[in-house]
């Protein structure tokens, strides 16, 4: 058996425990939820075309703008069903549009001849999606890295506390233990964010909104790599915090710095993504960059060339993180007796 | 270092179908944590087929000599061999080892965890389940296989830890304290899988502090204290050379008259009943005659010291 096949072993073992998880399963399944309420919702609560009373002779034109047209036998009772409630708006003589308080524009234009519109810029990104786009690819790196970075953590602590380590240890090279765990976290945080992109996806195409979908579609695409080796570097410090301490109530101590990498590059994406500035230094630095690289591609600052600069100076970072957590890793993962300080693992 | 019954005397009581390779051996090795050093030139031998006992004080070395053998811990100086090559990860993946401080998953199943033990030694998973089955079955688990380790009972988690260390039927055993914090029954259970391994032809290192039950079970015996090998051969041996010629007497009357016999040194005496040594070179025949010239013996005998007198002796 070689350290692969033991990779294997490890991970498939973090995996199988974790699936039978109630608070994993229940966490994915609050995940999916919201990813499901926040895209299929909104094309429902908004509801259909107006719809708008009128005359006979009047409902040819709102006919073929689409507009749900009741036909009434004069312009009072046109007026009446505005009154009552019944429709939204009302088309008489004149022609003149009625509304009960907003002026309904579905309605106004159906009736009007409007100016060709040449749109210079097709792609630019509506100001409310600019910010709910970040905000999402954001909070799910943020979460996901955090969820599963404690985890892996956890699950090293968990072998220590219990002393098993002993034994794998003498059956395994350390490095297939690490590897095992790192591996796992990976595949069940793909996972998750792969189950939930797949559900916010659907939404997106269910509400008939393809423009999104195609805008939406390159940004997801660089997200997944930059995801991926962010994550790395992530699990990589919380698997040498984990190692460090031997028991689950010590991790507090250790996994502060930690959670600073983690929580700061978020907060900072979040206020700064509109200046321009501010994120394109934040898509290069690679705690940012697995969030600040795919946003700005999202809201097309970025230059072709810019992103693959940025995913390889993650890649980087990335490696030299996992090195640097295997080192401490297997500098302290036998060090039983209370909490090791970083100097003494790092000396092994 | 007292070294009684070297090589040689190794040979000799080897059983002839194991190779004469067969055998884990310690040469010089040296461990030090910061300025402290906790073994210095530790060497000894654990022979196919033999129960080896390894006792010595808290803080003597047993448990980082274990875990040098087994890789946890690497030795600063010297070499662990087993059938005369330096050992490798992959021959040490086919040794079982159970840690001094136990612990397995607790939130896994017991058959569960035994498997994946079974194929992290490198079982195929077939392999490993009917390993499992089996062992559980042996060590009077075969029931609670499926509950979780958490909810079993402390003697029955040990259990559970004997069944995860010998799952891949290893080549050689090294078990930390393997009896501490059993209940009679599950000590019975264990010496029994142990001995078995053994006449399979797997050498067991045992360490405990419970002389006693060192002493019922072990074929070979090495002592340490403070780091360093202070006697290891078979019992028979150290017994042989640990023991001043030492009698017991037991007469009608008073023993009294003991005290001026030539040669002999009293060590107990107790009315009809004396203990005492012989100087070296005294024959203990002339004391016998002495005894009957004064009345009837109901009992002479010469005495064997117990483990822990000889631990005792050697560890001062």
């Amino acid at each position: 058996m070689n350290t692969f096949e033991a990779t294997r072993l490890v991970a498939a073992r973090e995996i199988r425990v974790k699936l039978r998880d109630r608070t994993f399963l229940i966490s994915t399944l609050i995940f999916f939820l919201i990813a499901a309420a926040a895209t299929f919702l909104p094309p429902l609560l908004a509801g259909g075309p107006p719809t708008v009373a009128a005359t006979e002779a009047a409902a040819g034109p709102l006919h073929a703008a689409g507009l749900q047209v009741r036909t009434v036998a004069d312009d009072a009772a046109a007026e009446q069903a505005v009154r009552d409630g019944d429709v939204d708006a009302a088309v008489v003589a004149g022609p003149a549009v009625l509304a009960m308080k907003e002026a309904p524009g579905e309605v106004v234009s159906a009736l009007s001849s409007e100016p060709p519109v040449r749109l210079l810029d097709p792609d630019a990104v509506d100001p409310t999606l600019a910010f709910i786009v970040p905000f999402a690819f954001a909070f799910v790196f943020f979460i996901t890295s955090q969820t599963f970075g404690v985890q892996i953590a956890q699950s090293i602590i968990e072998e220590k506390q219990t002393r098993i380590v002993e034994i794998l240890v003498a059956a395994v090279p350390v490095r297939a233990l690490l590897a095992g765990k790192m591996l796992a976290g990976t595949l069940l945080a793909l996972g998750q964010i792969g189950l939930v992109a797949l559900v916010a996806l659907a939404g997106v195409a269910s509400g008939g909104d393809s423009g999104l979908l195609s805008l939406l579609a390159p940004a997801i695409g660089w997200f997944i790599p930059f995801f991926l080796l962010g994550f790395v570097l992530i699990a990589a410090m919380w698997a040498a915090a984990g190692a460090l301490v031997n028991r689950l109530e010590d991790i507090g101590g250790v996994s502060m710095p930690v959670q600073l990498a983690v929580m700061l590059p978020f907060f900072a994406v979040i206020f700064l993504n509109d200046n321009a500035v501010g994120m394109r230094v934040l898509s290069y630095l690679p705690f940012s960059a697995p969030t600040a690289m795919p946003l700005r591609l999202f809201t097309g600052d970025a230059a072709g060339w810019e992103p693959f600069v940025s995913l390889a100076l993650l890649l980087v970072a990335s490696v030299g993180f996992l090195l640097a957590g295997a080192r401490v890793y297997e500098g302290s993962l036998l060090r039983t007796n209370g909490r090791t300080s970083l100097r003494t693992a790092w000396r092994g | 270092m007292i070294s009684v019954g070297g090589r040689t005397a190794a040979d000799h009581r080897r059983p002839s179908v194991y190779a004469v390779t067969s055998v884990l051996r310690l040469d010089g090795v040296d461990r030090s944590f910061g300025d402290r050093q906790v073994l210095k030139e530790v060497s000894f031998e654990v022979v196919a087929g033999r129960m080896t006992g390894f006792v010595g004080g808290n803080g003597a070395g047993k448990t980082t000599t274990m875990r040098i053998i087994l890789g946890v811990l690497a030795a600063d100086a010297g070499e662990v061999t087993w059938q005369g090559a330096p050992l490798s990860r992959e021959a040490r993946r086919r040794f079982g080892y159970m840690p001094e401080e136990r612990g397995l998953y607790p939130k896994m199943s017991v058959r569960e965890q035994v498997t994946y033990l079974g194929r992290l030694h490198g079982l195929t998973a077939e392999g490993a389940r009917r390993a499992t089955d089996a062992l559980l079955e042996r060590v009077g688990l075969g029931e609670r296989g499926d509950d979780l380790l958490e909810t079993l009972s402390l003697g029955n988690q040990q259990r559970a830890q004997i069944a995860a260390a010998l799952v891949h039927e290893p080549e050689v055993l090294v078990l930390d304290e393997p009896f501490s914090g059993l209940d009679p029954l599950a000590v019975d259970t264990v010496v029994a899988v142990l001995r078995e391994r053994a006449a399979a032809g797997a050498p067991v290192l045992f360490s405990s502090h419970q002389l006693d039950v060192v002493e019922r079970l072990c074929d070979d015996l090495v002592i340490i204290a403070d780091g360093t090998i202070r006697a290891a051969g078979s019992r028979e041996e150290l017994r042989a050379a640990y023991t001043t010629p030492r009698f017991e007497l037991v007469v009608e009357t008073d023993a009294g008259w003991l005290r001026d016999q030539p040669g002999v040194s009293l060590v107990d005496l107790d009315g009809a009943r004396a203990v005492f040594d012989l100087a070296p070179g005294a024959d203990e025949q002339p004391v016998l005659r002495a005894a009957l010239e004064r009345g009837p013996v109901r009992a002479f005998r010469p005495v064997s010291p117990s483990l822990a007198e000889i631990f005792r002796e050697v560890t001062q």
